[in-house]
């Protein structure tokens, strides 16, 4: 292949760049505030966290400005090598790491504590370019959907053998790729109602409305409204389309003024309705020999089995604490000595921040420990309390411009490889900011994952550092390969 | 399916980001910037306020003899963390508890339904109030049992097992406590009765506070900046009582076995001298591990020991009643010193004939109040019921009410202590109500001789007595005579004028110590000490309760007493000799005269009739 020599350092996104020091020095300055204590370890003695932290600031950087001077090609290359000795890593660690607070996903190397699933990310993201990048890669093609799947599956699996569930669940965010790259939205749409109707069927599983169980009405009336809704998109037979509506419509008014006169449980008209629904989308289906209407026949078939699995998957799959946590975050059950400790401690001390916050290193919640994990997960507690609203929403800000950044950069890159590989960059970030600070804030349920280069740990800053330079070098390659 | 817009897909995820962050901005602005109860919550985590306890104020009596001070007591505190296995045996040997009660004590503090503030780095208390003996030991043990501490927590300690009412007793502090009077936190003592609970503000000092900073465990770090917010406490005021305490012993002695009270007030400013009331109790019962128990005794006792009742007991005043009747009917010019009313055994008019004993006939008033005359008063009331310038029965018996209210009758005094009652004397409405407004003079005709409607407390009578002696005003009753660097309530050092002219009192004053020297009160004589005085007889369905009123000496009093002996028959049975005992033990300092022994000797050994019973069924 023809090559035109550059000079990276004049390609390379100094933006990017910028953004990252400004975010790694913020957050090693939230470390020394988060672990300050009256014992006053230096803010650069190495004993201390934040000392700790600098070393490995000090690494990354090194090994990202390593990485930068490194071939472009070589991740292409070397793409799969990475990804299978990850995967070796993570099932090593299965066996080989100890118990540390339930978690065996650290690999002890002499005095270096290493968390292999940290790296998974960028392999992964290499792994899942690489194969993306084949001619005439078509990602709807059964196989290599389900190639792509196996690919994000392996890692998550092992993580979750790991008993790192956070960990696990952030490869998920590869979807949001996937759909970049022509995974019909349909899947991103089953996925948000699959959690809107366990959200909304667990928070009121405990209502009653006279027999009916609030939950589940809730659940199978939103059912029956997306299925009719679709139906009448699907626009192949208007008039019968139209009468669907009017139809679901009627039943549903007329299912209401029966209960208002004489009270029975409401789930049984709402499955009567979505019975008589289903049968005749199977009709329409086989009337018009159209895919559609069999499509959304399945779905109201499956949503309802979802319904009722939930409840089983609730309450036998899930592990006791689990369970609590999303109770919490739901608000249905309120333990503020239990799961809802951190949650609630953690609000407390970003609220106590108020709009200016307390100034730095004069908090009195995370000086005090009040916040378990408040120098890794909870890290942004600190921020909140001692810099405010102001703060808080400047690092929000730098977090979303570098995403936006990453995206943008994504976007004009010429190579499907690049593409895919700066999405995952940006969709990986951007998935840890969302539930980690999401958690902090008492929206999304207690996950324990770090906080993108605020975070304590050497293992996280290092892997997001070469997540991120292996993309920066790619880009300013970008127009290297002719 | 096939086709897509990456355009538009790339649009949508932006969007969605953006979206997902700017939530999360809302969220952030609402609970740093709208909500305040994050900030709230924050101080209370961080910041412990520990209460620096101020030592009460003691209690003195009119003599300076202390009677109520403080002692340290022990509290043992456990602090999980540090509790290592330890000899739980011996353990429970040393703090007198069965091995079952420790082991519950130590599962009841971590249950946090019971003990919500629970935390294994924080001391709980696991025993209150350890007695002297068990802390010495401990103390010397304590270094085999990590993890236990001992607090001093002062308790109320009596030098005198008298005086119970009138002293008061401490109570942990309840909800409306709380409720009322944001000073107090939970554990917190207060009074609850007595000076204790009257004297709260002076006596309690005031807390002050130590700012700590605490981390999540609740280990102490360091005071918050440097202790700026601190507060020293300040203590409460020494309270010098007016009683005295060997007066109160004395009086407490002659009336056991009977129940009733002796109130003795000096004319001259008001005070208290003593406060006897039997049944009682011992003060030092409600101090320490047995409070409940011993409280719930007592309040079970059918015989009522908590039942304060000098002030808040109201019997009929009975003949003692006489004279203020005799005061009002002057005053009013209804009689004078000489009118002379008939008495033939009774008073002949209206329904039911009030009889009278025999004694010599027609009589002024004087002799009436000394002979305790019926008759007379029942003269008296008539005509002053009837008495054309009021225009109306109804405006004369207001007045006479008014009359009544202001020889500190039928009202509430104000005395320095909680629970007083007002008593009851009736005016024309009441007897409007009562009667549908169909009555006179002779429907009332028994208010004349202090029966009927009238309810007063002894208090309200040693106080009649204390403005007869004073001859036309009185001081507010009150038991502290003294707060140590402070000032008494102004209420206390006002004269109070009764409204009866000095020259009415007399009179009555000369039939006061003609009831001693020739009449009902022949016990109250005493050869060198002019004794004025007037039994009374409360009626009641059981046994008549027994009554005695007076002062002495007749010139410059220095005395006035009340004395009731529940189920005690005639005034003169038991009342008027405890009176006579109790005013010269106060007049010769402290002893009584050989002659009187014998009054001595009979008194305590003579058990009302109607507590007889009583007393053998224990």
């Amino acid at each position: 292949m023809p090559y035109r020599r550059i000079n990276i350092w004049k390609t390379i996104d100094w933006w990017t760049i910028g953004l990252f020091f400004i975010l790694i020095i913020a957050g090693w300055l939230s470390i020394y505030g988060a672990s300050y204590d009256f014992d006053r370890v230096g803010i650069f003695d190495i004993t201390g966290r934040a000392g700790n932290q600098l070393l490995w600031i000090l690494i990354s950087v090194v090994v990202g400005f390593s990485i930068i001077m490194v071939e472009n090609d070589w991740y292409d290359i070397f793409a799969y090598w990475i990804y299978g000795f990850i995967i070796v890593l993570l099932i090593a660690t299965i066996f080989l790491a100890p118990d540390i607070k339930g978690s065996r996903s650290w690999l002890v190397l002499g005095p270096l504590n290493l968390q292999p699933a940290e790296f998974s990310k960028f392999a992964t993201a290499l792994a899942l370019s690489k194969f993306m990048n084949q001619y005439k890669f078509k990602l709807m093609d059964w196989k290599n959907f389900g190639i792509v799947l196996a690919l994000i599956a392996t890692p998550m699996l092992l993580t979750l053998m790991q008993h790192e569930t956070g960990s696990a669940l952030v490869i998920l965010a590869f979807f949001i790729v996937l759909y970049r790259e022509g995974m019909p939205g349909t899947f991103l749409f089953i996925g948000f109602c699959s959690i809107l109707f366990f959200t909304l069927n667990i928070k009121y599983a405990d209502l009653m409305l006279g027999e009916t169980v609030v939950g589940e009405i809730i659940v199978l009336l939103l059912i029956i409204g997306i299925v009719t809704g679709w139906v009448y998109k699907v626009k192949k037979d208007k008039t019968l389309e139209k009468y669907a509506l009017i139809g679901v419509l009627s039943l549903l008014s007329i299912a209401t003024v029966i209960y208002a006169f004489h009270p029975y449980n409401l789930t049984i008209a709402a499955f009567s309705i979505l019975g008589l629904l289903f049968l005749f989308l199977i009709g329409l289906a086989v009337k018009y020999w159209l895919r559609d209407y069999l499509f959304i026949a399945f779905f109201a078939l499956f949503s309802v089995g979802f319904l009722f699995s939930v409840d089983y998957f609730f309450n036998k799959v899930l592990e006791p604490h689990q369970k609590t946590r999303i109770q919490v975050t739901l608000g249905v059950k309120d333990d503020p000595i239990g799961a809802g400790y951190n949650v609630k401690q953690s609000k407390i001390a970003i609220g106590s921040g108020g709009f200016w916050g307390k100034g730095y290193l004069n908090g009195t919640q995370t000086k005090l420990k009040y916040v378990p994990e408040q120098d890794t997960d909870f890290i942004f507690c600190t921020v909140g309390e001692e810099k405010g609203f102001l703060g808080t929403s400047i690092v929000l800000t730098l977090f979303l411009t570098l995403i936006i950044r990453l995206i943008f950069l994504a976007e004009r890159q010429r190579s499907t490889f690049n593409r895919i590989y700066g999405y995952s960059v940006a969709s990986i970030i951007f998935f840890h900011v969302a539930v980690n600070i999401g958690m902090v804030i008492g929206i999304t349920p207690v996950i324990g994952i770090p906080l993108p280069f605020f975070s304590y740990g050497g293992s996280s800053l290092l892997a997001f550092t070469i997540l991120l330079f292996i993309f920066l070098r790619l880009d300013a390659g970008r127009s290297e390969r002719l | 399916m096939q086709q897509f817009n990456p355009d538009s897909r790339k649009y949508l995820i932006i969007g969605g980001i953006c979206a997902i962050i700017f939530i999360y901005l809302v969220q952030l602005f609402y609970i740093q910037v709208i909500k305040d109860d994050y900030k709230i919550m924050a101080d209370n985590n961080a910041f412990l306020k520990k209460t620096l306890y101020p030592s009460r104020g003691m209690l003195y009596d009119r003599n300076g003899k202390l009677l109520v001070f403080n002692q340290p007591a022990y509290d043992l505190t456990i602090v999980m963390k540090e509790v290592r296995p330890f000899d739980t045996l011996k353990f429970c040997n040393i703090v007198n508890i069965s091995k079952e009660y420790l082991i519950k004590c130590l599962e009841d503090i971590k249950n946090r339904r019971i003990n919500p503030g629970y935390s294994p780095y924080l001391p709980q208390t696991i025993l209150t109030q350890l007695g002297e003996k068990e802390f010495g030991i401990l103390q010397e043990f304590l270094y085999k049992f990590p993890g236990f501490y001992i607090q001093s927590q002062p308790v109320r300690k009596y030098n005198y097992p008298h005086a119970a009412h009138l002293l008061g007793y401490m109570q942990i502090v309840d909800r409306q406590n709380i409720f009322d009077d944001n000073y107090y936190s939970m554990r917190d003592y207060i009074g609850k009765s007595g000076v204790e609970r009257s004297y709260e503000s002076v006596l309690r000092g005031e807390k002050g506070v130590e700012v700590l900073l605490r981390d999540s465990h609740g280990r102490i770090k360091g005071k918050y900046e440097n202790g700026i917010y601190d507060r020293k406490p300040v203590s409460g005021k020494d309270l010098i009582l007016s009683i005295d305490i060997e007066l109160q012993k004395y009086g407490e002695e002659l009336m056991q076995n009977k129940m009733g009270t002796i109130v003795m007030i000096e004319p001259s400013t008001g005070e208290i001298l003593c406060m006897v009331i039997k049944p009682d109790y011992d003060p030092a019962l409600f101090v320490g591990r047995q409070f409940r128990e011993n409280y719930t005794h007592l309040l079970n006792n059918p015989e009522k020991p908590l039942f304060n009742r000098a002030l808040s007991a109201m019997y009929p005043p009975g003949s003692t009643f006489k004279a203020a009747q005799g005061l009002v009917f002057l005053e009013e010019n209804i009689i004078t010193p000489q009118t002379m009313f008939t008495c033939y055994h009774g008073f002949p008019l209206g329904n039911g004939r009030l009889r009278c004993h025999g004694h010599e006939s027609p009589l002024s008033l004087s002799p009436a109040i000394g002979t305790s005359c019926n008759s007379y008063f029942c003269w008296g009331i008539k005509s002053m019921l009837e008495n054309k310038k009021y225009g109306g029965t109804g405006n004369a018996i207001n007045r006479w009410h008014d009359c009544m209210v202001n020889l500190g009758l039928g009202r509430k005094l104000g005395i320095d202590l909680p629970g007083e009652k007002g008593g009851f004397i009736p005016n024309a409405q009441y007897y409007n109500k009562k009667y549908k407004n169909r009555w006179n003079a002779f429907t009332v005709i028994s208010i004349a001789i202090g029966q009927g409607e009238v309810l007063t407390t002894p208090v309200q009578i040693c106080n009649m007595a204390s403005q007869i002696a004073n001859r036309g005003y009185f001081y507010t009753p009150h038991v502290v005579k003294n707060i140590k660097n402070g000032e008494l309530d102004t209420t206390y050092t006002k004269r109070h004028y009764t409204g009866v002219s000095r020259l009415m009192y007399d009179p009555v004053i000369d039939g006061l110590r003609l009831a001693v020297t020739n009449g009902t009160c022949w016990g109250a004589w005493i050869p060198d000490i002019e004794v004025c005085g007037k039994t009374g007889t409360a009626q009641n369905p059981d046994k008549d309760h027994s009554i005695f009123m007076g002062f002495a000496p007749k010139d410059n009093p220095q005395v006035a007493i009340a004395v009731y002996v529940e189920n005690g028959g005639y005034g003169s049975e038991f009342a008027v000799p405890i009176g006579r005992l109790m005013i010269e033990k106060y007049l010769r300092g402290g002893s009584i005269a050989e002659y009187s022994k014998w009054f001595e000797y009979n008194v305590k050994n003579n058990i009302p009739a109607g507590r007889r019973n009583a007393i053998q069924e224990d």
